[in-house]
């Protein structure tokens, strides 16, 4: 593998060179999925990056491409980042897994940070958000709020993140509202606002008061807006525009402390390789203010919610619970392990209709 | 008031001078482009051009630009067979998707069976995919006469849909948790499209791309097919007296184009890219269509405008990375490169005369 | 599964709302084809449109002004793309494929800083007596104004290209140039000032997508419309009323698929997903009967020997 064997010491003639300057500035790569004015995912991570430059000032140069396709293209990235010089790089999609992992094994002074995926490496952390976390407070408001007791939501993919997020917000739903039931429309796309838009015309033609989305465009809100009497959520950011119409509530992806934290560490000396799934307690996922339009009472319930979850007195997978085909998952006041979750691929007892594969 | 004026033979002085002249007006519109931006004019240019094939990490990046320019060139070919004939396929990349899913699935099926034969079944397996595949457009024209455009980009779509849904199910790999993608072929040595030589970025995809410029060279120089399909677009009733039967010239030409762009999927997924995902596909299909008119339906043409693209790509990541650009500033650059390409070219054929009259 | 639950009055006024962008862009599309001109940068220049027309939009806080600025930046991406193929007499397929890179890139470099930021809301119709009838009324009378203003533009189109001279010119530039101009009539003039017709058609199939159906602001939001409009101009034989057809067909299935997955319909999705576009390639082999052809000097380059 002479590749290999060139590259290790050119990263470390590299790592001599930067070595002389790190004690100044620390270089952080980011490798971006989507275009940094994609409003939602990438928009996000990009906040993220934003924030440790802001934390760190002088001491940290970051750089970043975007709209790095998934395969050679983002191992190219991640390769051209590590030679020039960078400390440590942040990998922001789930595809980016291998890419990851290979060049990792390449460059094995340089840290690296994946987001959502499940291979690590002395060198190589993962990272995600518990989400469902937050879907399980907007299923409860979604379930006291509705009239028609009819949920519209939009799914991209029916990927576990998705999956989870859909019986999360389900159980709480029904867990207030025995009556309430879940319409589910899955756009087959990760971005088509346009499509969004129809998706979710049609769940409030069929009745739908209450609209969640798990695709990052405000084009639901837009619709629910445009209904009158059908609220709905923000996704990926707070999308607080539609805060005085059918925006309730929201939830934000905030990996600007994570972002920090691991920035912080590696200035340190302290990094390892770590698997992070946080939720609500240490801030990576936030709640977005819930609005007025929410009964007073309903409110405070959500809010109390959060607080046990942030907490950790509440888990939102707890016993008992049942799969859709009535078998046992969860016996009374069991919690669903983490291993489950992430792999998710079944609904919970109540929801209609099949995942499709 | 300037008048074009059509020369009795193309320049041969500025079939070589026009991308030249072309490239320069390039750097020069796309530095003002960077300044604007804030950004050194000279720096962006030299990131661009320069550092992936001279500078320091060069070493990295020349292996890097056969490995981006191996898929459009084999893509390319196939499409300016058809092109020339005046058969539009626009959905190779449907055809590249299907021929990744074919090839992979072969390989999928002997997991975790090693075999020398296995790699071969897969090539096989991929170049027949993407041919079915531009067997329906070509046999919808032939027996309905429905329009190859629409039919072949419609079913871009649908190939999509049907590696989504390969990605989620048939493909999944078991043992990946629960999240959508098949297995890493480069795990699986026998199904694995590896670098022939370590660090020349050669692997078989490369090959065969080069193998594809000199078989399109000769057979549009040398052989009787070749002669029909150029004389199929410059003249076509020519061409019917000549013999030249039309239908099968459809067949050929686009299960030409299908079978390479499923090569090149095919390629792909087993080497760089590794695994079936509901990303799996970046567009090559419509990038190649650019590449075989940049080569101007020349083989050796399309070879070195498959290069430039792929060097502008690579050169583009680097100066987004190094010089902070935003993405759709280079997007806005390759743009601008390919319209001078474009536009210098007509003084190969016409040259510039003033006329006091305007033209029509 | 509940079919009953699809409501179809509702299902057709959405649908005209889910064509309408297509519509739009398609019929601008047909008349530069029917000049004799093929130009592949219709997603490039209806994603520019939809910028142009947002961030106008947002700073005047004139949604109709928006619409007008959209129609602007779509021209004016058409004139470099007229340019290019008219005067440089440079390939019309690459130069198209080029104007949608160089639109997708300069598309996101204007709507930098645009993003979250909800444009102002666009005016409906809202006929008093006419818009309140039980089907006809929210099916026909109660859409906003570009939905009526699209139908319009297919209407003017058909009307123009056969019963008036200057559709018929432009039909004989399409169907043979050299004769067209051998009877003195300017093609490049009248094809350059299709193309930025269609260009300007473009951009406010964009805009209505940026400014209405979404709405909001973000990078490369047409997600590949303009590639559905222009299969939808073969589609039509380059006939309006077919463009009209198709872009309905089109839309109204794409509609029907989430109906259907919202009913419980047990098709599998990714068939649902796939079936617009099927759908289209099987109406088209049924009406392939029709032999109208292309434009004879379609894609060819004109440029007069004397």
């Amino acid at each position: 593998m002479k590749l290999i064997k060139y590259l290790s010491t050119a990263a470390l003639a590299l790592g001599m060179a930067t070595g002389a300057m790190a004690q100044d500035k620390l270089k952080v790569g980011f490798v971006y999925v989507g275009p940094v004015g994609d409003g939602g995912w990438t928009y996000e991570h990009d906040k993220g990056r934003q924030a440790v430059e802001a934390e760190f000032g002088d001491k940290v140069e970051t750089v970043f491409v975007e709209s790095v396709p998934e395969g050679p293209d983002a191992e190219r990235v991640m390769t051209q980042m590590a030679l020039d010089g960078a400390d440590l790089i942040f990998t922001t999609s789930f595809g980016f897994m291998d890419p990851t992992i290979n060049v990792a094994a390449k460059f094995p002074d340089v840290k690296f940070e994946h987001a959502t995926g499940y291979k690590r490496a002395d060198n190589v952390s993962t990272y995600s958000a518990r989400f469902y976390e937050g879907r399980a407070i907007q299923g409860h408001i979604a379930g006291k709020m509705t009239e028609s007791n009819i949920v519209g939501y939009i799914g991209s993919y029916p990927i576990p993140e998705v999956i989870r997020g859909i019986n999360s917000a389900f159980i709480h739903a029904r867990k207030v509202n025995p009556d309430v039931e879940f319409k589910i429309v899955w756009a087959y796309t990760w971005f088509d606002p346009a499509k969004e838009a129809d998706a979710a015309k049609v769940l409030i033609e069929q009745g739908a008061d209450v609209i969640f989305q798990h695709t990052d465009s405000t084009a639901p809100l837009a619709a629910a807006a445009e209904a009158g009497n059908v609220i709905g959520f923000g996704q990926a950011s707070d999308m607080s525009e539609y805060a005085d119409g059918p925006r309730v509530s929201s939830i934000i992806d905030d990996w600007a402390p994570y972002y920090i934290d691991r920035t912080r560490a590696v200035m340190d000396g302290t990094w390892e390789s770590t698997d992070t799934w946080d939720g609500i307690g240490p801030g990576m996922v936030g709640i977005g203010e819930i609005t007025d339009r929410v009964p007073a009472d309903v409110k405070a319930e959500a809010l109390a919610m959060k607080e046990a979850i942030a907490a950790g007195e509440y888990h939102p997978f707890t016993g008992p619970l049942n799969k859709q085909d009535g078998s046992a998952w969860l016996a009374e006041g069991e919690v669903a392990d983490d291993g489950t979750l992430l792999g998710m691929d079944f609904y919970v007892e109540g929801l209609e209709g099949t995942i499709p594969n | 008031m300037l008048k074009l004026e059509k020369r009795p033979q193309p320049s041969q002085a500025w079939i070589y001078l026009a991308p030249l002249v072309a490239v320069i007006a390039t750097m020069i519109a796309g530095g003002a482009l960077f300044a604007i931006l804030g950004k050194d004019p000279l720096v962006a240019i030299r990131t661009i051009f320069y550092d992936p094939l001279f500078s320091e990490f060069a070493f990295f990046y020349r292996p890097q630009l056969l490995v981006k320019g191996a898929p459009l060139v084999l893509i390319a070919i196939g499409l300016s067979l058809g092109f020339r004939a005046g058969i539009w396929n626009i959905g190779a990349e449907g055809q590249y998707i299907v021929g990744a899913l074919t090839g992979a699935g072969v390989g999928l099926a002997f997991y975790p069976l090693e075999g020398w034969f296995i790699f071969p079944l897969m090539v096989m397996a991929g170049a027949l995919g993407g041919w079915a595949w531009a067997m329906i457009p070509a046999v919808l024209k032939v027996r309905f006469g429905t329009n190859e455009i629409l039919v072949s980009l419609m079913l871009v779509y649908v190939a999509e849909q049907l590696l989504a849904s390969m990605a989620l199910g048939l493909m999944k790999n078991p043992q990946g948790f629960g999240f959508p993608g098949s297995r890493n072929l480069q795990q699986y040595p026998s199904a694995h499209n590896a670098e022939l030589i370590a660090g020349s970025g050669m692997h078989w995809g490369v090959v065969a791309a080069l193998i594809a410029v000199i078989f399109a060279y000769v057979l549009l120089t040398r052989h009787i097919l070749g002669f029909h399909i150029r004389l199929t677009g410059e003249a076509p009733r020519a061409a019917r007296f000549a013999g030249v039967n039309p239908a099968r010239l459809v067949l050929i030409c686009l299960g030409l184009a299908g079978a390479l762009a499923g090569l090149a999927g095919m390629f792909e997924v087993s080497g760089p890219a590794g695994r079936v995902s509901i990303d799996f596909n970046v567009g090559y299909g419509f990038t190649a269509i650019i590449v075989a008119f940049l080569g101007r339906l020349h083989p050796v043409g399309i070879l070195l405008a498959g290069l430039l693209m792929a060097l502008t790509y690579i050169g583009g990541e680097i100066a987004q990375s190094r010089l902070g650009l935003p993405a759709a500033a280079i997007q806005m650059f390759q743009g601008m490169l390919l319209f001078f390409l474009l536009a210098v070219d007509v003084l190969t054929n016409y040259r510039l005369r003033l006329a006091r009259r305007e033209v029509a | 599964m509940d079919l009953s639950s699809i409501n179809l009055v509702l299902l057709l006024a959405s649908l005209m709302v889910a064509a309408t962008p297509l519509l739009l862009a398609a019929i601008g599309e047909l008349v530069v084809e029917r000049a004799g001109v093929l130009n592949l940068g219709v997603e490039g220049m209806m994603i520019t449109g939809a910028i142009c027309g947002f961030a106008i939009s947002v700073n005047t806080g004139n949604p109709l002004l928006g619409v007008v600025a959209a129609a602007l930046g779509g021209a004016a991406l058409a004139l470099v793309f007229a340019a290019l193929t008219q005067l440089a007499l440079a390939n019309q397929v690459a130069s198209g494929l080029g104007l949608t890179l160089f639109g997708l890139g300069l598309s996101a470099l204007i709507g930098q800083g645009y993003q979250g930021v909800r444009p102002p809301s666009f005016p409906r119709l809202s006929i008093p007596g006419l818009s309140d009838l039980p089907v006809v009324g929210r099916i026909l009378f109660s859409h906003d104004l570009m939905v009526y203003f699209g139908l319009l533009v297919v209407a003017a189109v058909w009307f123009m290209l056969k019963y008036t001279r200057a559709g018929l010119i432009l039909r004989a530039v399409g169907e043979n140039h050299d004769a067209a101009h051998a009877l003195g009539y300017k093609v490049k003039r009248i094809r350059i000032m299709a193309i930025l017709f269609g260009g300007a058609c473009a951009g406010m199939g964009g805009a209505y997508i940026s400014l209405i159906r979404v709405p909001q602001w973000t990078e490369g939001m047409t997600a590949g419309i303009g590639w559905i409009a222009l299969a939808l101009v073969v589609f039509a034989s380059w006939k309006p009323w077919r463009v009209l057809l198709g872009a309905y067909l089109f839309g109204g299935v794409t509609v029907i698929q989430l109906n259907l997955q919202a009913a419980g319909v047990a098709i599998p999705v990714e068939y649902l997903a796939m079936s617009p576009y099927l759908i289209t390639i099987l109406v088209l082999v049924i009406m392939s009967a029709d032999k109208s052809k292309a434009p004879a000097s379609l894609g060819r380059i004109f440029h007069a020997s004397r």
